[in-house]
């Protein structure tokens, strides 16, 4: 990467605060960073952090009510203080913008090419013709494919993916010096992830420009950034080349936010790093260290003083903010083991799959909806094949995994489950009852035994209720006694981590990782024997998700428990699955033990999808050979004849035509790999891909 | 807009016509059941004899001795064979009438309709960019007292404040009756429609203005104002362009609706300036017991509904590509 | 609680103890100002109403003979009298009970017949949702004025709260759709789900869950219909169409003043006075509501946008109130 020596961008001591009812909000508290042509440069935290409103400041897009100060130079230039009109002929001209959802950052009611040609008009004294062609010259650029056609669609009748590489043509339509973007995947699933950062990567490669990239993701910034800002409290407590913050640490928040990370690439299975607590409010800021009431670390000093960012001798361009860094820099503390790991307890069941009792058994369960178009006219245009034939089981103490990219039907599988629907195509067997053919009495049986958790914790509880009824309600719904409900909360509410008297605070009273722990309290109050979880972490931070993990690993070993676990995380899984079945397109692609699964994946699928979940190891990121999948997810309603993978399948395009016809006309049956290992491809085989 | 769509109207349409049907069979029904026509030839003096009110009021469809299912089947074939809504209680046409009338409700409300919308939604969206500050306080303040006040008090209020500053302006009727020569006619009518317009704006002016600051208010925040911000577009023009242009499409449904309804007349507004519209008709006929009248104009205005819902459909699809499918 | 209780609840400083919703509901109403005053106008008007005329000196039914038409001041009436010499203030009061009653009872009620219908339609969906929807469009079809005008003479001899239902019967419609639409939304919110394959039944599960989730919405939107309300009856009664004599409401007082708003003001503009005065509470209390229910909406003064969490319901209010009044409005 090319890079000369004066910053294109240069921020120091910039602090905003916003007013709010309950007194000011410190969200950015004082962080400096430059910022040289080619180089990218990335601001990991989570979310609170102050890293979103730190970039927004950059370009002067913070509500007026926010008070910044300290100084934004742009090539030597300050930007604070400058009027809307002056900063309106930097914005999109120096400064380009990707933002993190593309679902709504572009305006509905124009076409693509018309918000794209406005970017390029207002900065540039253009023709309609010569704007619309660089137009397409810029779409092209992104990958779109067929930009003659789709240059006049409209945002809604583009996918996510595409969106956001629209989104990143307009943002480099005037060869910015500096490209920010904003958690410019987080909204994407994991496929598209990768090639959204390979865009941005070429993007960079054709304007030069710097890149402003904000994140809370690792993995992402392992293969992206040249250095690192991480942000805690409103500040940055490390900073500097990626090899240093990643391998040398020396401030136990990055050290703790590293090893809390599920990894794709670690084999052995043991519980995860939690890194206990949550960030302090930016409202009443404790005195000292903002990270001191989570750090397994901190002295007294910690609690007194606030540690300056100050240069870590032994790392060269390293800068950490902690009282101890020096201590953590010679070794005398170790970052291995700094943060406690909970000791894993092992299943002591019957260990011989085969002979454990079935607890869910799905057979060719098949879902299709009609397909309605339009919103205010709305008419059925086709049928969504959500799910077209699955088949799979779950044994008694197993966690078994549902992996796939948004729209490959794992969340109608699970509601398909759920529903206990008396008319349904195929069967699904809980606790050995066909659900087609329950009695009401077998009904609220399996309703008491197999229990649900959902993804997003705020959601999934009614804020209304105090703990102590949500907690309640299944009790009572199952016709508990008073007496029995009241003694049972408190067991639950300890059984989770949580104290007996948090029965009678309110949800919103908690943080993310409590209120999920919450809802999996709900989930066992009837003593269940099959648990759903559906995507029960990927809402919550990273530092959080970890401990919910270990959770629920005790718990199954504990209670005896099974887990049908949806998610499309693949380094979660990897960490707490058993068994795993790929899904694509309403079919299962791949499946068998997780070990069998992650070490060898034979289908093309999963191996694209495994190489798509970047690491979070910079050395690991930048050798590995990505497989990038072309294209989107062909629409449900549309499926492909013979194999519905062939359109996007990397290896389909290397077969000669006697083997691709095969792909063409003939729907891949599930054959064995190894024992507990199978795939639906033609051509399996294995490739070892992390 | 595809061949889905022409369907999907036409699917629309179907529905809203047998809704029409039931409604305006309904309003028949009612009508035969609440109001009395004898009443009017009976409170004559000297009173009739019974037998030659009952054969006035046979010749009009309206015998109280005839099922009222049968006289039901007279006046629907009437309607759908000879397009005939019947005669009124005093023997006039209704058809004629209501002709005349539609005509004189939509001179009355032409104006200020559009005068309204216009200013309306520039109103709304302009305090919704100024939220909070005094500007849109105190029109906040003024535009709940106006929905506070039901037209009557309004109009009366315009009428008195005009009759304290010596009754510069003139209002009862369409003009002045002393009035002679095209000219002075046509100028005579025109001040006459000061008033009861001004009345009318001061309504919609201040519905839409509400209604056009709190969509407004909604996009303000929107993400795609800030990317449109990000490409270089100041403030001021981001919020026109994108901003108003999807703000406005929630709104232009209603102001479509309304428009097409204006053809109902302005009740309250043309009792009080005297305006012989269908708004004063609707008043009118309920008081003089004219059955078919009431039903003729019950017809109408769930045709007009009809109308109106099918063409704000079809405003939502021009306005909206997503809908549009 | 026993003590141990409260020594665990300090000692788990963790989830930190906000105050209760409602307490801080509560305290944003407050802030507002416009909205407290709309609540204190409100509650003089109803004292004032059932109160002041056992104190006053005029009962409604008194004649002054002495005093035919008089302006205010004059003879001990504070406001005037009427033509007939009935004092204005003790007529007015009269009336102003009766309208205050009507819009207390219509306005609630008409929120109740939309929250019930709205989330049975979206809830159930289906041929429930179909039969539901197509009543409301027929009711919209049917031209509420003529409808009401039409029936009026068959009422004039049984009791005004008839006359009350049925003006709440031809108002629930457009918040009925909101609340359907809202309940579409929620049913497939994540704690429904949960309660639905936990085994809970489907009206504990609306009632429990749904109605409670929009409660704001629905509070609000009782407010703005008692204004409403108030302001039906009173057209309809201008016309003759609503309350009957010997019933007095504020709206057959003004019809009785209009001929007069020109030489004798006090006997037009002191009920329609009391009138805009009922509207411009309800409307302010149910701003100051929506304020204090969603404060990233509207209103509040902190104007930090929040992460929206939870539901934003106010906005749907408000559009629930303002096509309300443009319905309304269309009897204009």
């Amino acid at each position: 990467m090319t890079s000369n020596n004066t910053p294109v961008l240069e921020v120091r001591d910039l602090r905003v605060t916003f007013p709010s009812e309950s007194g000011a909000v410190r969200a950015v508290r004082g962080i400096d960073f430059s910022l040289r042509s080619g180089e990218t440069l990335a601001i990991v935290g989570e979310s609170g952090s102050g890293k979103s409103v730190t970039a927004t400041s950059v370009l002067g897009l913070l509500p007026t009510s926010a008070q910044v100060t300290g100084s934004v130079l742009l090539e030597g230039r300050e930007l604070l203080g400058l009027s809307d009109t002056e900063m309106s002929k930097i914005r999109g001209k120096d400064i380009g913008m990707v933002f993190q959802d593309p679902l709504s950052a572009l305006t509905p009611v124009y076409s693509i090419g018309t918000q794209l040609m406005e970017a390029l008009q207002i900065h540039q004294n253009l023709s309609k013709q010569a704007a619309r062609a660089r137009a397409l010259e810029l779409l092209e650029l992104v990958g779109i494919p067929d930009p003659k056609r789709r240059i006049d669609a409209f945002p809604h009748e583009f996918s996510g993916g595409m969106r956001q590489r629209a989104v990143i043509a307009m943002a480099i339509a005037n060869d910015p010096k500096v490209i920010i973007a904003d958690e410019p995947t987080t909204a994407l699933d994991v496929t598209i992830q990768a090639q959204v950062l390979e865009v941005l990567k070429t993007a960079q490669e054709v304007t030069g420009a710097a890149i402003l990239m904000i994140t809370h993701d690792l993995g992402v910034v392992a293969g992206m950034a040249d250095n690192v800002t991480v942000m805690y409290a409103g500040r940055p407590v490390e900073a500097g080349t990626a090899e240093g913050v990643f391998y040398e640490p020396h401030m136990p928040y990055t050290i703790g936010l590293l090893s809390a990370v599920p990894r794709l690439d670690k084999t052995e299975r043991k519980a995860l790093t939690p890194l206990e607590g949550n960030p302090p409010s930016m409202v009443k800021l404790p005195k000292g260290c903002p990270f001191a009431a989570r750090c397994p670390i901190a002295v007294d000093i910690c609690r007194e003083q606030e540690p300056r960012l100050v240069d870590v001798a032994a790392v060269p361009g390293l800068q950490s903010a902690c009282h101890r860094a020096a201590e953590i820099g010679n070794g005398d503390l170790a970052r291995e083991g700094m943060f406690p790991t909970p000791e894993l307890s092992e299943w002591e069941g019957e260990s011989d799959r085969a002979s454990r009792p079935e607890v869910l058994r799905v057979e060719n369960l098949i879902k299709h909806f009609p397909l309605t178009k339009g919103a205010v006219f709305k008419r059925r245009v086709g049928t969504v094949k959500a799910v077209d034939g699955l088949t799979f089981d779950i044994r008694e103490g197993e966690t078994f995994a549902l992996v796939g990219e948004s729209g490959c039907g794992k969340t109608t599988t699970l509601l398909e489950i759920l529903d206990l629907p008396r008319k349904q195509e195929g069967s699904v067997v809980v606790l050995g009852k066909e659900t087609k053919t329950l009695t009401g009495k077998d009904r609220r049986g399996i309703r008491r035994d197999l229990q649900v958790v959902f993804q997003d914790p705020m959601a999934s509880l009614d804020a209304r209720m105090p703990v102590g009824d949500v907690l309640a309600e299944p009790l009572r719904a199952h016709g508990w006694s008073k007496e029995k409900i009241q003694a049972r909360v408190p067991e639950l509410l300890s059984l989770v981590g949580l104290l007996p008297e948090h029965a009678e605070r309110f949800p919103t009273e908690f943080s993310g990782g409590q209120r999920q722990r919450i809802g999996i309290a709900r989930a066992l109050a009837l003593d269940p024997k099959l648990i759903v979880l559906d995507e029960p972490v990927s809402a919550l931070d990273v530092s959080i998700q970890a401990g919910v993990i270990n959770l629920l690993d005790e718990l199954k070993v504990k209670l005896g428990l099974s887990y049908l676990f949806v998610a499309h995380d693949l380094s979660v899984i990897r960490h707490i699955a058993d068994r795993v079945a790929v899904m694509y397109l309403g079919r299962i692609v791949e499946s068998g033990d997780a070990e069998a699964v992650f070490e060898s994946p034979s289908h093309p699928y999963t191996q694209a999808l495994l190489s798509a979940v970047p690491l979070p190891d910079p050395r690991k990121e930048r050798e590995r050979q990505r497989i990038l999948l072309t294209g989107d997810l062909p629409s449900p309603a549309d499926v492909p004849s013979g194999c519905r993978f062939r359109t996007r399948c990397p290896k389909f395009v290397g077969l000669t035509e006697g083997e691709a016809e095969r792909c063409r006309t003939e729907d891949p049956a599930s054959t064995a790999m190894a024992a507990d290992h199978s795939a639906a491809c033609h051509y399996a085989a294995a490739l070892e891909v992390v | 807009m595809g061949r889905g769509m022409g369907r999907f109207l036409l699917k629309r349409a179907i529905n809203y016509l047998i809704l029409t049907f039931i409604a305006s069979t309904g309003v028949y029904f009612l009508a035969s059941y609440c109001l009395e026509p004898a009443m009017n030839l009976l409170s004559r003096h000297p009173r009739p004899p019974m037998s030659s009110v009952y054969s006035v009021l046979a010749s009009q469809n309206l015998d109280p001795r005839v099922p009222v299912v049968e006289r039901y089947w007279t006046w629907l074939t009437q309607i759908l064979f000879h397009g005939n809504f019947g005669t009124m209680i005093d023997g006039g046409s209704v058809n004629a009438e209501m002709g005349r009338r539609i005509f004189v409700s939509t001179e009355l409300l032409l104006l200020s309709t559009l005068i309204g919308s216009i200013t309306g939604v520039m109103l709304g969206a302009w305090n919704a960019l100024r939220q909070y500050r005094p500007s849109d306080r105190i029109s906040t303040i003024v535009s709940y007292a106006i929905i506070a006040m039901p037209v009557p008090v309004i109009g009366i209020t315009l009428r008195t404040i005009d009759n304290w500053m010596g009754s510069p302006i003139q209002y009862t009727g369409l003009d002045d009756p002393n009035a002679h020569g095209v000219v002075a006619v046509v100028l005579s009518n025109m001040q006459h429609l000061i008033l009861p317009t001004l009345t009318l704006w001061l309504v919609q002016v201040t519905l839409f203005s509400r209604y056009q600051r709190s969509t407004m208010l909604d996009v303000l925040n929107a993400d795609f104002l800030r990317t449109a911000r990000a490409k270089g577009l100041p403030f001021r023009k981001a919020i026109v362009k994108h901003g108003l242009r999807t703000a406005v499409i929630p709104v232009m449904p209603l102001l479509v609706y309304n428009i097409v309804l204006l053809f109902v007349g302005a009740t309250f507004t043309e009792k009080l300036f005297g305006w012989h519209g269908m708004g004063e008709w609707t008043v009118d006929t309920i008081t003089t017991n004219d059955i078919n009248s009431v039903a003729a104009i019950g017809v109408f205005t769930s045709v007009l509904v009809l109308i109106a819902g099918l063409l704000s459909d079809l405003v939502y699809a021009a306005l909206d590509p997503r809908v549009r499918v | 609680m026993t003590t141990e209780a409260v020594a665990g609840a300090l000692a788990a400083d963790e989830p930190t103890k906000s105050r209760g919703r409602g307490q801080l509901i509560l305290r944003r109403f407050v802030r507002n100002r416009l909205a407290l005053v709309g609540i204190a106008i409100l509650v003089l008007l109803l004292l004032g109403a059932y109160v002041l005329p056992s104190i006053l000196k005029w009962q409604y039914t008194d004649n002054d003979w002495n005093y035919l038409g008089t302006s205010p001041g004059q003879g001990g009436h504070l406001l005037g009298t009427n033509h007939s010499g009935q004092d204005m203030l003790a007529v007015t009061l009269r009336g102003l009970q009766k309208s205050l009653v009507i819009g207390l009872i219509g306005g609630p009620l008409t929120t109740f017949i939309a929250a019930v219908v709205g989330a049975a339609a979206g809830y159930f969906g289906g041929w429930i949702d179909r039969a539901l929807m197509w009543g409301l469009e027929l009711l919209l079809v049917i031209p509420g004025f003529l409808l009401l005008a039409t029936i009026s003479p068959k009422l004039a001899h049984v009791s005004w709260l008839i006359f009350v239902l049925l003006l709440a019967a031809l108002g629930w419609m457009i918040t009925a759709r909101v609340v359907r639409s809202m309940t579409l939304t929620l049913k497939d919110r994540e704690y429904v789900l949960a309660a639905k394959y936990m085994g809970v039944g489907s009206m504990k599960i609306i009632f429990r869950h749904i109605l409670p989730n929009m409660a704001s919405l629905l509070i609000v939107d009782a407010a703005v219909q008692i204004g409403l309300i108030v302001l039906g009856e009173t057209s309809l009664s201008y016309f003759g169409f609503g309350i009957q004599a010997p019933d007095i409401s504020l709206g057959t007082l003004i019809a009785d003043g209009e001929p007069d708003a020109i030489t004798s003001p006090w006997m037009f503009f002191v009920p329609a006075g009391f009138l805009v005065l009922i509207g411009l509470c309800s409307a302010f209390i149910g701003d100051g509501l929506r304020d204090a229910f969603d404060p990233s909406a509207s209103g509040a003064k902190a104007k930090v946008k929040l992460p929206a969490d939870g539901e934003s319901d106010s906005q749907q209010v408000e559009i629930v109130s303002n096509t309300v009044r443009a319905e309304e409005g269309l009897a204009s």
